[in-house]
Protein backbone atom coordinates (compact mmCIF):
# COMPACT_ATOMS: atom_id res chain seq x y z
CA UNK A 1 0.00 0.00 0.00
CA UNK A 2 1.27 3.37 -0.60
CA UNK A 3 2.23 5.72 2.21
CA UNK A 4 -0.43 8.04 3.20
CA UNK A 5 0.03 11.83 2.89
CA UNK A 6 0.59 12.35 6.62
CA UNK A 7 3.02 9.49 6.74
CA UNK A 8 5.22 11.01 4.36
CA UNK A 9 5.05 14.57 5.30
CA UNK A 10 6.23 13.17 9.20
CA UNK A 11 9.07 11.66 7.91
CA UNK A 12 10.55 14.47 5.59
CA UNK A 13 9.27 17.08 8.16
CA UNK A 14 9.74 15.57 11.29
CA UNK A 15 12.32 17.88 12.44
CA UNK A 16 10.78 21.32 11.11
CA UNK A 17 7.61 20.41 12.82
CA UNK A 18 9.37 19.81 15.81
CA UNK A 19 11.46 23.11 15.90
CA UNK A 20 7.50 25.13 15.26
CA UNK A 21 6.45 23.30 18.33
CA UNK A 22 9.60 24.01 20.38
CA UNK A 23 9.24 27.94 19.41
CA UNK A 24 5.90 28.02 19.94
CA UNK A 25 5.64 26.44 23.22
CA UNK A 26 8.71 27.93 24.38
CA UNK A 27 7.13 31.12 23.84
CA UNK A 28 3.82 30.09 25.40
CA UNK A 29 5.64 28.38 28.58
CA UNK A 30 7.31 32.26 28.91
CA UNK A 31 4.32 33.61 29.03
CA UNK A 32 2.67 31.17 31.61
CA UNK A 33 5.95 31.29 33.54
CA UNK A 34 5.50 34.90 33.73
CA UNK A 35 1.66 34.53 34.72
CA UNK A 36 2.17 32.46 37.91
CA UNK A 37 5.90 33.38 38.79
CA UNK A 38 7.03 30.18 38.62
CA UNK A 39 9.85 28.29 36.54
CA UNK A 40 8.81 25.69 34.01
CA UNK A 41 10.55 23.27 32.21
CA UNK A 42 9.83 22.25 28.74
CA UNK A 43 10.70 18.99 27.63
CA UNK A 44 11.89 18.29 23.73
CA UNK A 45 8.55 18.38 21.90
CA UNK A 46 7.29 15.45 19.71
CA UNK A 47 5.94 14.56 16.73
CA UNK A 48 3.56 12.53 16.17
CA UNK A 49 1.30 10.10 13.56
CA UNK A 50 -0.46 8.13 15.85
CA UNK A 51 -3.71 5.75 14.94
CA UNK A 52 -6.54 6.84 15.94
CA UNK A 53 -7.33 3.99 18.39
CA UNK A 54 -3.95 5.05 20.51
CA UNK A 55 -5.05 8.64 20.50
CA UNK A 56 -7.27 8.34 23.90
CA UNK A 57 -4.19 7.44 25.83
CA UNK A 58 -1.56 10.14 24.01
CA UNK A 59 -1.16 11.56 27.85
CA UNK A 60 -1.30 8.45 29.92
CA UNK A 61 -4.51 6.84 31.03
CA UNK A 62 -7.60 8.06 29.90
CA UNK A 63 -9.33 8.46 32.69
CA UNK A 64 -7.06 11.01 34.36
CA UNK A 65 -8.44 13.61 35.31
CA UNK A 66 -7.23 16.68 33.31
CA UNK A 67 -8.60 20.48 32.49
CA UNK A 68 -8.73 20.74 28.36
CA UNK A 69 -8.80 24.36 26.98
CA UNK A 70 -9.81 23.71 23.89
CA UNK A 71 -9.33 26.08 20.66
CA UNK A 72 -9.73 26.15 16.87
CA UNK A 73 -7.11 28.00 14.62
CA UNK A 74 -8.98 30.57 12.26
CA UNK A 75 -7.12 32.46 9.32
CA UNK A 76 -4.67 30.87 7.36
CA UNK A 77 -4.59 27.80 8.91
CA UNK A 78 -7.28 25.38 10.33
CA UNK A 79 -6.79 23.02 12.97
CA UNK A 80 -7.24 22.86 16.39
CA UNK A 81 -4.99 23.28 19.56
CA UNK A 82 -5.48 21.42 22.85
CA UNK A 83 -3.96 23.02 26.12
CA UNK A 84 -4.19 20.27 28.84
CA UNK A 85 -3.64 20.96 32.23
CA UNK A 86 -2.97 18.04 34.95
CA UNK A 87 -6.56 18.72 37.38
CA UNK A 88 -3.55 19.86 40.44
CA UNK A 89 -1.43 21.96 38.14
CA UNK A 90 -4.89 23.61 37.16
CA UNK A 91 -6.16 24.10 40.46
CA UNK A 92 -3.05 25.46 41.90
CA UNK A 93 -2.62 28.17 39.13
CA UNK A 94 -6.06 29.12 39.43
CA UNK A 95 -5.56 29.66 43.23
CA UNK A 96 -2.78 31.40 42.52
CA UNK A 97 -4.67 33.96 40.12
CA UNK A 98 -7.37 34.41 42.30
CA UNK A 99 -4.91 34.78 45.43
CA UNK A 100 -5.99 38.51 46.25
CA UNK A 101 -9.72 37.82 46.26
CA UNK A 102 -11.39 36.38 49.23
CA UNK A 103 -13.83 34.01 47.48
CA UNK A 104 -15.88 31.26 49.30
CA UNK A 105 -15.07 27.70 48.37
CA UNK A 106 -18.05 27.46 45.82
CA UNK A 107 -17.13 30.70 44.33
CA UNK A 108 -13.62 29.74 43.77
CA UNK A 109 -14.87 26.42 42.01
CA UNK A 110 -17.04 29.07 39.91
CA UNK A 111 -14.32 31.21 39.00
CA UNK A 112 -12.14 28.53 38.09
CA UNK A 113 -13.24 27.73 34.65
CA UNK A 114 -12.89 31.32 33.81
CA UNK A 115 -9.16 31.52 34.88
CA UNK A 116 -8.54 28.91 33.06
CA UNK A 117 -10.25 30.36 29.67
CA UNK A 118 -8.36 33.50 30.29
CA UNK A 119 -5.14 31.38 30.84
CA UNK A 120 -5.64 29.40 27.78
CA UNK A 121 -5.94 32.60 25.99
CA UNK A 122 -2.86 33.99 26.77
CA UNK A 123 -0.85 31.03 26.75
CA UNK A 124 -2.08 29.40 23.39
CA UNK A 125 -1.94 33.33 21.88
CA UNK A 126 1.41 33.60 22.88
CA UNK A 127 2.23 29.93 21.08
CA UNK A 128 -0.03 31.37 18.29
CA UNK A 129 1.80 34.42 17.81
CA UNK A 130 5.17 32.59 17.79
CA UNK A 131 3.76 30.56 15.33
CA UNK A 132 2.13 33.02 13.01
CA UNK A 133 5.51 35.46 12.77
CA UNK A 134 7.61 32.24 12.29
CA UNK A 135 5.46 31.65 8.96
CA UNK A 136 4.04 35.05 8.28
CA UNK A 137 0.87 33.06 8.06
CA UNK A 138 -1.95 35.02 9.56
CA UNK A 139 -3.60 32.43 12.05
CA UNK A 140 -6.00 33.20 14.44
CA UNK A 141 -7.86 31.66 17.64
CA UNK A 142 -11.56 31.02 18.61
CA UNK A 143 -11.95 31.83 21.92
CA UNK A 144 -11.43 28.81 24.40
CA UNK A 145 -13.82 26.25 25.36
CA UNK A 146 -12.51 24.44 29.17
CA UNK A 147 -13.54 21.47 30.43
CA UNK A 148 -12.03 19.38 33.19
CA UNK A 149 -13.17 15.87 32.63
CA UNK A 150 -11.41 12.81 32.05
CA UNK A 151 -9.01 13.10 29.33
CA UNK A 152 -9.64 9.95 27.05
CA UNK A 153 -13.57 12.14 26.62
CA UNK A 154 -11.27 16.02 25.85
CA UNK A 155 -9.35 14.10 23.26
CA UNK A 156 -12.09 12.60 21.76
CA UNK A 157 -12.98 16.17 20.53
CA UNK A 158 -10.41 16.94 18.38
CA UNK A 159 -9.97 13.10 17.23
CA UNK A 160 -13.70 13.16 15.91
CA UNK A 161 -13.05 16.52 14.05
CA UNK A 162 -9.44 15.07 12.67
CA UNK A 163 -10.94 11.30 12.34
CA UNK A 164 -13.62 13.01 9.70
CA UNK A 165 -11.23 12.67 7.21
CA UNK A 166 -8.49 10.29 8.41
CA UNK A 167 -7.44 7.67 10.93
CA UNK A 168 -4.21 8.70 11.33
CA UNK A 169 -3.78 11.98 13.49
CA UNK A 170 -0.09 13.85 13.07
CA UNK A 171 0.17 16.35 16.00
CA UNK A 172 2.83 18.27 17.76
CA UNK A 173 2.59 17.61 21.49
CA UNK A 174 4.94 19.24 24.15
CA UNK A 175 5.26 18.46 27.62
CA UNK A 176 5.89 21.12 30.13
CA UNK A 177 6.79 20.62 34.01
CA UNK A 178 7.02 23.42 36.55
CA UNK A 179 8.91 23.05 39.76
CA UNK A 180 6.50 21.39 42.04
CA UNK A 181 5.25 18.75 39.73
CA UNK A 182 2.92 20.65 37.67
CA UNK A 183 2.09 18.91 34.34
CA UNK A 184 0.62 19.86 31.25
CA UNK A 185 0.87 19.31 27.48
CA UNK A 186 0.13 21.52 24.46
CA UNK A 187 -1.34 19.55 21.52
CA UNK A 188 -1.40 21.01 17.94
CA UNK A 189 -3.40 19.53 15.16
CA UNK A 190 -2.83 21.80 11.79
CA UNK A 191 -5.36 19.69 9.01
CA UNK A 192 -3.68 18.43 6.36
CA UNK A 193 -3.56 21.17 4.08
CA UNK A 194 -2.50 23.92 6.40
CA UNK A 195 0.65 21.35 7.06
CA UNK A 196 1.41 22.12 3.78
CA UNK A 197 0.98 25.78 3.94
CA UNK A 198 2.92 26.20 7.10
CA UNK A 199 6.14 23.97 5.64
CA UNK A 200 6.34 25.99 2.14
CA UNK A 201 5.95 28.98 3.89
CA UNK A 202 8.93 28.03 5.83
CA UNK A 203 10.47 27.98 2.63
CA UNK A 204 10.22 24.22 2.03
CA UNK A 205 10.19 23.72 -1.56
CA UNK A 206 6.63 23.74 -2.60
CA UNK A 207 7.23 20.99 -5.29
CA UNK A 208 7.82 18.39 -3.26
CA UNK A 209 5.03 19.21 -0.92
CA UNK A 210 2.96 19.07 -3.85
CA UNK A 211 4.85 15.79 -4.94
CA UNK A 212 3.79 14.25 -1.57
CA UNK A 213 0.12 15.08 -1.35
CA UNK A 214 -0.57 14.30 -5.33
CA UNK A 215 1.19 10.60 -4.74
CA UNK A 216 -0.61 9.59 -1.72
CA UNK A 217 -4.17 10.41 -2.70
CA UNK B 1 -10.99 -15.51 37.12
CA UNK B 2 -12.88 -13.79 34.58
CA UNK B 3 -10.52 -10.58 32.56
CA UNK B 4 -11.96 -7.10 31.81
CA UNK B 5 -11.23 -6.24 27.98
CA UNK B 6 -10.36 -3.00 27.42
CA UNK B 7 -11.76 -1.09 24.14
CA UNK B 8 -9.65 1.63 22.55
CA UNK B 9 -11.24 4.85 20.62
CA UNK B 10 -12.92 4.12 17.45
CA UNK B 11 -12.54 -0.19 18.10
CA UNK B 12 -14.82 -2.83 19.09
CA UNK B 13 -14.20 -6.28 20.81
CA UNK B 14 -15.87 -9.08 21.72
CA UNK B 15 -15.62 -11.63 24.36
CA UNK B 16 -17.41 -14.53 26.34
CA UNK B 17 -19.05 -14.87 29.68
CA UNK B 18 -17.87 -14.31 32.79
CA UNK B 19 -15.35 -11.44 31.28
CA UNK B 20 -16.01 -8.32 30.80
CA UNK B 21 -15.40 -5.50 28.51
CA UNK B 22 -14.62 -1.72 29.30
CA UNK B 23 -13.98 1.53 27.36
CA UNK B 24 -12.28 4.77 29.09
CA UNK B 25 -13.25 8.31 28.67
CA UNK B 26 -16.10 7.97 25.84
CA UNK B 27 -16.87 11.59 25.13
CA UNK B 28 -19.00 12.29 22.07
CA UNK B 29 -18.33 8.85 21.05
CA UNK B 30 -21.06 6.40 22.16
CA UNK B 31 -20.20 2.77 23.76
CA UNK B 32 -22.41 0.56 22.16
CA UNK B 33 -23.12 -2.67 24.13
CA UNK B 34 -24.42 -5.82 23.34
CA UNK B 35 -25.30 -9.96 24.95
CA UNK B 36 -26.89 -12.83 24.29
CA UNK B 37 -26.86 -14.59 26.90
CA UNK B 38 -27.84 -18.07 25.52
CA UNK B 39 -24.57 -18.20 23.88
CA UNK B 40 -22.66 -16.42 26.66
CA UNK B 41 -21.66 -13.66 24.67
CA UNK B 42 -21.12 -10.18 25.07
CA UNK B 43 -19.57 -7.02 22.73
CA UNK B 44 -18.50 -3.56 22.73
CA UNK B 45 -17.84 -1.23 20.13
CA UNK B 46 -16.33 2.37 20.87
CA UNK B 47 -18.31 4.84 17.87
CA UNK B 48 -16.73 7.93 17.32
CA UNK B 49 -18.98 9.09 14.24
CA UNK B 50 -22.35 8.38 12.94
CA UNK B 51 -22.19 8.02 9.22
CA UNK B 52 -19.21 6.46 7.11
CA UNK B 53 -21.14 6.99 3.91
CA UNK B 54 -20.64 11.17 4.77
CA UNK B 55 -16.69 10.60 4.41
CA UNK B 56 -14.75 10.91 1.95
CA UNK B 57 -11.22 9.04 1.81
CA UNK B 58 -10.26 5.85 1.25
CA UNK B 59 -9.14 2.72 4.34
CA UNK B 60 -11.69 3.78 6.44
CA UNK B 61 -11.75 1.81 9.94
CA UNK B 62 -15.24 0.38 10.09
CA UNK B 63 -15.40 0.27 14.06
CA UNK B 64 -15.08 4.23 13.57
CA UNK B 65 -18.50 4.77 12.52
CA UNK B 66 -22.22 3.68 13.95
CA UNK B 67 -23.10 2.12 10.98
CA UNK B 68 -20.21 -0.19 9.90
CA UNK B 69 -18.98 -0.89 13.90
CA UNK B 70 -22.19 -2.29 14.80
CA UNK B 71 -22.86 -4.25 11.44
CA UNK B 72 -19.18 -5.28 12.27
CA UNK B 73 -19.57 -6.14 15.77
CA UNK B 74 -23.22 -8.23 15.11
CA UNK B 75 -20.85 -9.94 12.65
CA UNK B 76 -18.16 -10.98 15.08
CA UNK B 77 -20.47 -12.01 18.01
CA UNK B 78 -22.26 -14.37 15.32
CA UNK B 79 -18.83 -16.11 14.46
CA UNK B 80 -19.00 -16.73 18.40
CA UNK B 81 -22.36 -18.06 18.39
CA UNK B 82 -24.83 -16.03 19.02
CA UNK B 83 -28.05 -15.33 17.65
CA UNK B 84 -29.23 -12.07 16.55
CA UNK B 85 -32.77 -12.78 17.41
CA UNK B 86 -31.79 -13.27 21.18
CA UNK B 87 -29.12 -10.22 21.38
CA UNK B 88 -29.89 -6.72 23.43
CA UNK B 89 -28.04 -3.48 23.70
CA UNK B 90 -27.75 -0.94 26.53
CA UNK B 91 -25.49 2.13 25.17
CA UNK B 92 -23.77 5.55 26.67
CA UNK B 93 -21.94 8.21 25.44
CA UNK B 94 -22.52 10.88 23.27
CA UNK B 95 -21.99 13.44 24.98
CA UNK B 96 -21.25 17.34 24.28
CA UNK B 97 -18.00 17.88 25.89
CA UNK B 98 -17.78 21.29 24.59
CA UNK B 99 -20.04 24.19 23.84
CA UNK B 100 -18.82 25.45 19.95
CA UNK B 101 -20.76 28.02 18.70
CA UNK B 102 -19.84 27.39 15.10
CA UNK B 103 -18.15 24.36 13.40
CA UNK B 104 -21.82 23.31 12.10
CA UNK B 105 -20.48 19.40 11.20
CA UNK B 106 -19.42 18.77 14.47
CA UNK B 107 -22.35 20.32 16.18
CA UNK B 108 -23.98 17.80 18.64
CA UNK B 109 -21.52 14.98 17.03
CA UNK B 110 -22.60 12.88 20.36
CA UNK B 111 -26.18 13.29 19.68
CA UNK B 112 -25.63 12.64 16.14
CA UNK B 113 -23.74 9.32 17.32
CA UNK B 114 -26.66 8.42 19.68
CA UNK B 115 -28.89 8.54 17.26
CA UNK B 116 -27.17 6.73 14.64
CA UNK B 117 -26.57 3.63 16.50
CA UNK B 118 -30.29 4.03 17.70
CA UNK B 119 -30.89 3.88 14.18
CA UNK B 120 -28.98 0.81 12.93
CA UNK B 121 -29.81 -1.28 16.34
CA UNK B 122 -33.39 -0.92 15.39
CA UNK B 123 -32.72 -1.72 11.48
CA UNK B 124 -31.27 -5.00 12.77
CA UNK B 125 -33.83 -5.76 15.05
CA UNK B 126 -31.99 -5.44 18.03
CA UNK B 127 -33.63 -4.05 21.00
CA UNK B 128 -32.19 -1.03 23.49
CA UNK B 129 -32.64 -1.73 26.97
CA UNK B 130 -31.24 1.29 28.50
CA UNK B 131 -29.12 4.45 27.40
CA UNK B 132 -27.42 6.98 29.54
CA UNK B 133 -26.72 9.28 26.43
CA UNK B 134 -26.25 12.86 26.10
CA UNK B 135 -25.43 16.07 28.81
CA UNK B 136 -21.99 17.14 28.74
CA UNK B 137 -19.29 14.79 30.37
CA UNK B 138 -17.18 11.99 29.80
CA UNK B 139 -17.98 8.63 30.84
CA UNK B 140 -16.09 5.86 31.41
CA UNK B 141 -18.05 2.31 30.59
CA UNK B 142 -17.54 -1.47 32.04
CA UNK B 143 -20.36 -3.96 30.68
CA UNK B 144 -20.49 -7.42 32.25
CA UNK B 145 -22.14 -9.28 29.57
CA UNK B 146 -23.08 -12.43 32.20
CA UNK B 147 -25.92 -10.14 34.26
CA UNK B 148 -26.23 -7.25 31.58
CA UNK B 149 -24.89 -4.57 34.09
CA UNK B 150 -23.63 -1.72 32.10
CA UNK B 151 -21.78 0.18 34.97
CA UNK B 152 -20.61 4.21 34.18
CA UNK B 153 -18.50 6.36 36.04
CA UNK B 154 -17.48 9.42 35.51
CA UNK B 155 -15.89 12.96 37.10
CA UNK B 156 -17.46 14.17 40.08
CA UNK B 157 -20.27 11.47 40.06
CA UNK B 158 -21.72 8.10 41.77
CA UNK B 159 -20.92 5.27 39.57
CA UNK B 160 -24.35 4.32 38.10
CA UNK B 161 -25.82 0.99 37.04
CA UNK B 162 -28.34 0.48 33.63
Amino acid sequence: MAKGKLESLTEKYQDVLKELGNIGAGNAMTALAYMTNQRIDMKIPQVRLMDIQDFGSLVGGEDQIMFGIYLNLEGDASGSMLFLIGKETGDAIAKQLLGGMSLSEEETENMKNSVMQEVGNIVCGAYLNALSSLTNLCISLSPPQVVMDMVGAILSVPAVEMGLNSDKLLLIQTQFKEDVEMEGYFIVMPDEASYVKILSSLGMPMDELMSITENAQ
Amino acid sequence: MSEIIKVGMADLKTCRVPDGLTTLGLGSCVGVVIRDTVAGVGGMAHVMLPDSTAIRGDNLNIAKFADTAIVELVRQMEFLGAKRNRMEAKMAGGASMFAFKTQSSLVKIGERNAEACHAKLKELGIPVRAEDTGKDYGRTIIYYPETGVLEICAVGKNKSYI
